[in-house]
């Protein structure tokens, strides 16, 4: 069954979990920027964590659907609608036949992730059906969503059936996941941190200036990475290091002084020095940075990071046991 | 051996403490820890990820602590899996590792070959023995990287060694072979890049289509083969 994208608005790419096993071909990990919320959208339509969704980078965005499909999303503060009607994020709903879902800019933030019952069904390349622009493959034959494009959504399963026979009058859910879940865009966010790979070569000096100064986003920020304007860190004397591995978080400290905040779509390794690495917890925050946003950083424990990534997977746990009862 | 958190999800394993010195032995370190770690099974490993002088390793934090991992310090606990792992091998020393040597076909030709002037008059060359130079040495992959499939290929001759353009190119077409400082490689894909090209192969390095995607890995060894235009024309048709 297909759907159509009248409009596919400002950049707006099919993601899912991403890929994994590939990194020592130079393959990017990819996927959704923060795949938590997009994991959260999928259990609210009855889809597999993992399912293929639309991740819609400033809205512009509207689909018609050609059957009753069950939607919901997740990101920042985006004003959405089924037909005229208001749709809050984190609440699941029911589109019909015909009807439009839409999707404008964000107050707040500047992605979102929307999930569809099915899931989109384009190709899988590499284990994954998301998107990699850099490279050209995956999603959409390796490019964003087009204008006035038809997309292939996977069957409804038994669970979104369920759901939609529920939501027939009401059309929207009253229940949705916690509020940090599924509006996930913070005014001055702080981002949390442990110690870089290279924080030592980088020079305490550096290291303090990161960890009690605001940086501004800068807008050359993408899939690959958020650049930071604000103070100048001194860079370290031998910054063009041998490569080696960098991952999403990475912050990198190249000699312009300007650090780089890697994310999904980053080069598999990197030459610059590693000046510290945002916590797994935080990086659905730094997905929603846009141009000249503020944002701080702080130093955590790795013994922190963990504690909260453990946190969250069991508060997810307990999520995906309360909603049972809607499937059924 | 250094072994430091990269991140909550990951590992930087510093096998080797010098590159430039001995490359060769480098690799094979780099090599061996990796089969080590591989054969290792450690819970919660997702993937290795080899370059010149590190291993890294991609973890999931939830995985160990399931497997028994401390909350409070899943990093040591990781990192003694990972130690234990690499000495098994630092106790039976390396065996020298024999990997398959893949001939890269490239054409030379002016067309493609953009900055073969420039590497040429660096090294107080003619062009055609830059081209001698290129296809006449063994080269091993140290890393793959910066697009998919890239190869950063070690045992460059010397004599046309040459520092990356100051300004890199936007765009550089797909198969351009090139010359970044003492390394040479080839751009599997379109893409910006700052390498001195000295010319093209019809091959394809990277295909997302199979698996693996790449047409190399880390540790294999290559060589350049001049053709001539006709038979690069032949070649992509």
């Amino acid at each position: 069954m297909k759907a159509t994208a009248i409009r596919a608005g400002f950049l707006t790419s099919v993601q899912d979990l991403g890929r994994t096993g590939l990194r020592e071909f130079g393959v990017s990990s990819g996927g959704a920027l923060d795949s938590h919320a997009l994991r959260v959208a999928n259990l609210l339509v009855g889809n597999d964590e993992s399912a293929a969704g639309f991740e819609v980078t400033f809205g512009g965005m509207r689909l018609r659907f050609a059957d009753e499909r069950i939607v919901a999303w997740c990101g920042g503060n985006f004003d959405a609608r089924i037909g005229s009607t208001a749709l809050p994020s984190g609440h699941p709903a029911l589109v019909q036949a015909g009807e439009e879902f839409s999707i404008e800019s964000p107050a707040i933030g500047c992605r979102a992730w929307l999930a569809v019952s099915g899931g989109i069904d384009v190709s899988i390349v590499l284990g994954s059906r998301s998107a990699d622009l850099k490279a050209g493959f995956g999603g959409m034959n390796g490019r964003p969503l087009r204008d006035g494009e038809e997309f292939p959504l996977a069957e409804n399963p038994a669970r979104a059936k369920t759901l939609v026979e529920k939501l027939r009058d009401k059309k929207i859910a009253p229940w949705k996941p916690p509020h940090d879940w599924s509006s996930t865009a913070r005014r001055e966010p702080v981002l949390r941190f442990v110690r870089g790979v290279d924080a030592e070569r980088c020079g305490p000096a550096a290291f303090q200036t990161f960890s009690h100064e605001s940086f501004f986003v800068s807008p050359d920020s993408d899939r690959m990475g958020v650049r930071l304007d604000g103070p100048r860190l001194a860079g370290s004397e031998d910054a063009d290091l041998l490569s080696e591995a960098v991952a999403p978080g990475t912050v990198q400290l190249p000699p312009s002084g300007k650090p780089i905040l890697l994310l999904n779509d980053c080069q598999t390794i990197g030459g610059y020095p590693k000046l510290a690495h945002v916590i797994t917890v935080d990086l659905p925050i730094a997905a929603q940075l846009r141009a000249a946003d503020v944002v701080r950083f702080t130093e955590v424990s790795l013994a922190d990071a963990h504690r909260a990534l453990l946190e969250r997977e069991r508060d997810l746990e307990q999520f995906r046991r309360g909603i049972e009862s809607q499937f059924r | 051996m250094d072994v430091t958190p990269l991140g909550d999800s990951a590992v930087l394993i510093r096998v080797a403490e010098n590159f430039e010195d001995a490359p060769e032995r480098a690799l094979e370190q780099v090599l061996a820890a990796e089969r080590c770690l591989a054969a290792a099974n450690i819970p919660g490993v997702i993937e290795l990820a080899p370059a010149y002088t590190t291993v890294a390793l991609f973890y999931d934090p939830m995985h160990a602590i399931k497997a028994g991992a401390p909350l409070e310090n899943v990093f040591a606990w990781m990192e003694k899996r990972i130690r234990n792992a690499i000495s098994k091998w630092e106790a039976t020393s390396a065996q020298s590792i024999n990997s398959s040597v893949i001939e890269i076909p490239v054409c030379y030709d002016g067309e493609f070959a953009f900055d073969l002037g420039d590497v040429a008059e660096r090294g107080g060359v003619t062009p055609n023995e830059v081209i001698q130079l290129h296809s006449g040495a063994e080269y091993r992959v140290h890393c793959i990287g910066f697009t998919g499939g890239f190869p950063f290929l070690g045992g460059l001759p010397l004599k046309i060694a040459t520092p990356r353009r100051e300004t890199p190119r936007k765009e550089i077409p797909a198969g351009s072979v090139g010359i970044g400082g003492k390394q040479t490689g080839v751009y599997p894909i379109k893409s910006p890049g700052g390498w001195n090209i000295i010319g093209r192969t019809s091959l394809r390095l990277f295909d997302p289509q199979k698996n693996p995607p790449a047409l190399l890995r880390v540790g294999d060894g290559v060589r350049f083969r001049p053709i001539s235009r006709q038979e690069f024309e032949r070649s992509t048709s």
